[in-house]
């Protein structure tokens, strides 16, 4: 009987978290099919490179990366670059150091131990941990159970959005605000796209951040063409690492953990009913 | 310890006969360890074990984390990605804190639904029931604070927001907000002094915990059939009793071990489904996120809270008789409060003069609609605050009062119980009874 | 009957040791997770190792960087420094030990603290072996090498100490070379 209980609860603690995430309208977001996605998911390598050469050449002129250490480009799990090549791609960028001309500080080429380098633009967020504050899937109902179904979305989100740049619809003025994104739903909207009873005629809104890929923006060194959907996942696999470093490892240290507290817990149960046998009469 | 008669600690070599006579640490653990238990303890009474390991595991974790982070508005969500990031398996020690917090609130509401299902409020286990309030009081004191450490964009709005409740407090309000943070706003005082405060509070669970343990070990522990263990001598307590150790000592291991392999995948698996992913975003107290919402424990309360707002006629009525002082949105704290008050309460306001659910027809329907009431409140509190939540979350908030206030009283009168059996034993005869043969365990 | 019990006694018992053994290892594993974590981070590992750009270093001058908190002198020696460093290797030495990380227990000869063959390279760190002042460079002091202002200890051109109230020479830590780089550590 307590154990409708105990279900129930768990089922709306569940239910209840999911709907936390229900803010606002759901976005239109496409359930991509990421590596990382399951219990048994993990990052794909060379997609991190990919992802990590479109950061590099498009996103990285307006956005930050602030919490990543460049030197984590060569970790096990993640694009696992080797040395060598960590350390010219940090020399790309120039790091302030308040160490160097007599304690007054200077700019330098970054070295692996330094981080990316931080934007101090407003209109340009950090990217560090983007894939994680943008989870999505948030239905139905509020409940949440998309997300657990389809995983944590933000990767989708993001990829979702940068493929997500239409041609604004024309109830717009020309020279309305931003670009029209059919994704994004939390930018400026023209009054004239409203219809009758107030609701707004076309998904999506107006973004500040103008269309960053356009196809064939890069050319990757493995030869993957390049087009916006595939620069899109990529980059979007790349922030979810950024976000999750250490999400292979976590997912191995959750697997064993299930394995091993599952034999302690079936080595408890007939312990315990070898105990309590004489007890009920079953010996 | 008083109580349930039996075999008390013996020291036997002469370092035991030595300690018993300095320190009598050992006879303390024997009694303890080896108190009688009812045989018939089900399942639902494993969440103590649960919570004792969930506050163990938070304050480990929690004294490992603070080895890395750093209480400062500049650094605090900077020294949190350090701990995800760099430190060894620090990703790990913070999804097991961050989800340990839900486990903890799981297995209590589980405790407390059990105590109220099974009547074990009811005297003489009042002390422990009201130690145990203070405590779910102050774990959620804990928690709240600790969600302000990550210094994420939930942490500070959510702090602005939860001491903005105390400001509603008539008169000193405002000057109360003001001394909780320490200044006018959320900032660096504030964030200094919770984090103070949620390293200390746990260590004042573990004694009330201490004291809780004590106060049931006096009283002995209740059970399903709320029937007290016979006392009269040694024989007779025996058959209705088993030493904890090693009968509950083993199953209740053993369930933990069964929660622990779920807790394990949730936080290998999906650590971050519980939380709110605006906590990943710096703070900034130039932007508000669209939709603030507390963790999930705290949602049924938090739909309280909001229920009662200014065009309810109850609000209006004490608005109006208290000339203004209790306006709506003090009614909402005070309901919020009194809603962990009336469950305070209680041992006072159950009038039936038998203590288990199990033999009482009427009040398991009443009971089980507290439970789905409690469910419904939380999946409210989630909710935005609109209609038609507004008016359903008032609807669950009066029937969560109307339960205590006066369902309980009434039932005790109103309902006719059904015939507990005499004894433990009896009861557990009734499940495993294999004959007599039983009455005396082999070892 | 008895043989029955023993039998039962044995797998009873194995069951026993079997649940005990799992949950040791489990608190074992938890255990070792909050001893490492005090283990230095990575961030403090990825330091532990620097590369210095030294292709702008002219003979006679002198770099000082900074490696795990202590300054560390790279310093390229002229002809004269090498030959006058050489010509002391059979004085009467204060510290008769190389103090060189890279060559382990040696005589203090100049061979033994110069970094490479020519002799040219000389890094050490800079933290007077007495009580851990930083020496002043540039043919400071009585032997053309350095000189602790605190309490007056002289050392020559090969860093070995001379003169003065310290006992070891300064110490050579772990570089090496590669390309246009000195690897500390």
């Amino acid at each position: 009987m307590f154990k409708t209980l105990t279900t129930g609860l768990a089922l709306t603690v569940a239910l209840a978290a999911g709907g936390a995430h229900a803010a606002g309208e759901a976005p239109k977001v496409t359930d991509y099919d990421f590596s990382f996605e399951g219990p048994f998911g993990a990052y794909d390598q060379m997609q991190l490179q990919r992802g990590l050469q479109v950061y590099t050449e498009i996103c990285s002129a307006c956005h930050g990366l602030k919490f990543v250490p460049i030197r984590t480009l060569a970790d096990d799990g993640g694009p696992h670059l080797p040395e060598d090549q960590v350390r010219a791609y940090a020399e790309f960028y120039e790091v302030w150091d308040p160490t160097l001309f007599d304690g007054e500080g200077d700019f330098r080429p970054a070295v692996p131990a330094d981080h990316f380098p931080e934007v101090l633009s407003a209109n340009a967020p950090d990217l560090s941990l983007m894939a994680k504050a943008r989870a999505g899937f948030s239905g139905p109902l509020g409940s949440g159970i998309n997300q657990l179904v389809k995983g944590m979305g933000g990767a989708e989100y993001i990829a979702s959005l940068l493929a997500g740049y239409e041609d604004p619809p024309s109830c717009a003025p020309d020279d309305f605000d931003g670009s029209y994104n059919a994704v994004f739903t939390a930018g400026g909207y023209p009054v004239e796209c409203y219809d009758e009873d107030g609701k707004r005629k076309y998904p999506g809104s107006w973004i500040g951040m103008s269309q960053p890929l356009w196809g064939d923006d890069v050319e990757y060194a493995d030869g993957t063409e390049a087009t916006i959907e595939q620069a899109s996942q990529d980059v979007a696999a790349f922030l979810m690492w950024t976000a999750e470093p250490k999400l292979n490892a976590r997912k191995q240290a959750g697997f064993v953990g299930v394995i091993i507290l599952s034999l302690l817990a079936a080595l408890l149960y007939l312990t315990n009913k070898r105990i309590w046998a004489p007890v009920k009469g079953k010996d | 310890m008083g109580g349930i008669p039996h075999d008390h600690y013996e020291p036997k070599s002469n370092f035991e006969k030595g300690m018993a006579k300095r320190l009598p640490i050992f006879g303390l653990l024997y009694d303890t360890l080896m108190i009688p238990t009812p045989k018939n303890l089900n399942w639902m009474w494993i969440w103590g074990i649960v919570l004792t390991f969930c506050l163990a595991l938070q304050i480990i974790t929690g004294i490992v984390l603070v080895m890395h982070y750093i209480p400062h508005e500049d650094m605090a969500f900077a020294s949190v990605e350090h701990i995800m990031r760099n430190v060894n398996g620090g990703h790990m020690i913070r999804y097991f804190h961050m989800n340990g917090a839900s486990l903890f609130f799981v297995a209590v509401y589980l405790h407390i639904f059990r105590g109220l299902y099974y009547g074990s409020y009811k005297a003489p286990r009042e002390v422990t029931w009201i130690i145990g309030m203070l405590i779910y009081l102050l774990m959620m004191g804990t928690a709240f604070m600790g969600y302000v450490l990550p210094w994420g964009q939930m942490s500070f709005h959510g702090t602005a927001v939860i001491t903005g409740l105390f400001g509603a407090i008539p008169f000193v309000g405002e000057a109360l907000q003001t001394w909780l943070l320490g200044a006018s706003s959320v900032g660096q005082p504030a964030l200094n002094r919770f984090f103070s405060l949620h390293y200390l509070l746990p260590f004042v669970i573990a004694g009330l915990v201490i004291v809780h343990i004590w106060a049931f070990h006096t009283t002995g522990n209740n059970n399903p059939t709320g029937v007290e263990v016979r006392r009269t001598s040694k024989a007779e307590a025996e058959k209705d009793t088993l030493p904890f150790w090693p009968y509950f000592v083993i199953k209740d291991l053993f369930a933990l071990a069964v929660i622990l392999v779920v807790f394990m995948a949730i936080v290998g698996f999906m650590p971050n489904y519980l939380g709110h992913p605006d906590n990943y975003i710096e703070a900034n107290p130039l932007a508000t996120p669209a939709h603030i919402v507390p963790e999930w424990y705290f949602l049924p309360f938090y739909a309280i809270l909001r229920a009662f707002t200014a065009d309810v006629w109850l609000v209006m009525f004490v608005d109006f008789i208290t000339g203004g002082i209790v306006d709506a949105k003090f009614f909402g704290v005070l309901a919020m409060f009194g809603a962990i008050a009336v469950m305070a309460l209680a041992p006072w306001l159950d009038t039936s003069s038998v203590r288990s659910g199990r033999y009482r027809p009427m009040f398991k329907i009443w009971f089980w609609i507290l439970v789905a009431d409690f469910i419904f409140l939380m999946w409210l509190g989630a909710m935005p605050a609109e209609e038609p939540y507004a008016s359903l979350s008032l609807l669950g908030s009066t029937y969560w009062f109307a339960y205590f206030l006066v369902i309980l009283p009434l039932l005790g009168v109103l309902e006719k119980p059904e015939q507990p059996p005499a004894t433990i034993e009896d009861d557990f005869k009734a499940h495993y009874g294999k004959g007599d043969s039983v009455a005396t365990p082999a070892e | 009957m008895a043989h029955t019990d023993e039998h039962e006694g044995t797998r009873r018992d194995f069951l026993y040791y079997a649940t005990a053994g799992t949950g040791a290892v489990v608190t074992g594993v938890a255990g070792w997770a909050l001893v490492n974590q005090m283990n230095p981070s990575a961030d403090v590992r990825a330091l532990s190792s620097i590369r210095v750009d030294i292709s702008g270093v002219e003979p006679g001058t002198q770099l000082t960087v900074l490696f795990q908190g202590k300054p560390v002198f790279i310093r390229r020696r002229t002809e004269a420094e090498i030959a006058a460093a050489r010509a002391d290797d059979d004085a009467a030495l204060q510290d008769p030990i190389a103090r060189n990380e890279n060559v382990g227990e040696a005589p203090a000869t100049d061979a033994n603290r110069a970094l490479d063959e020519d002799g040219e390279w000389l890094v050490m760190l800079g933290v007077c072996t007495h009580l851990g002042c930083v020496p002043l460079g540039d043919g400071a002091g009585d032997f053309g090498g350095w000189f602790c202002p605190c309490h007056g200890s002289h050392y020559d051109t090969a860093g070995r100490i001379r003169k003065g109230p310290a006992n070891q020479n300064l110490l050579v830590p772990t570089a090496a070379f590669d390309g246009d780089d000195l690897v500390l550590g």
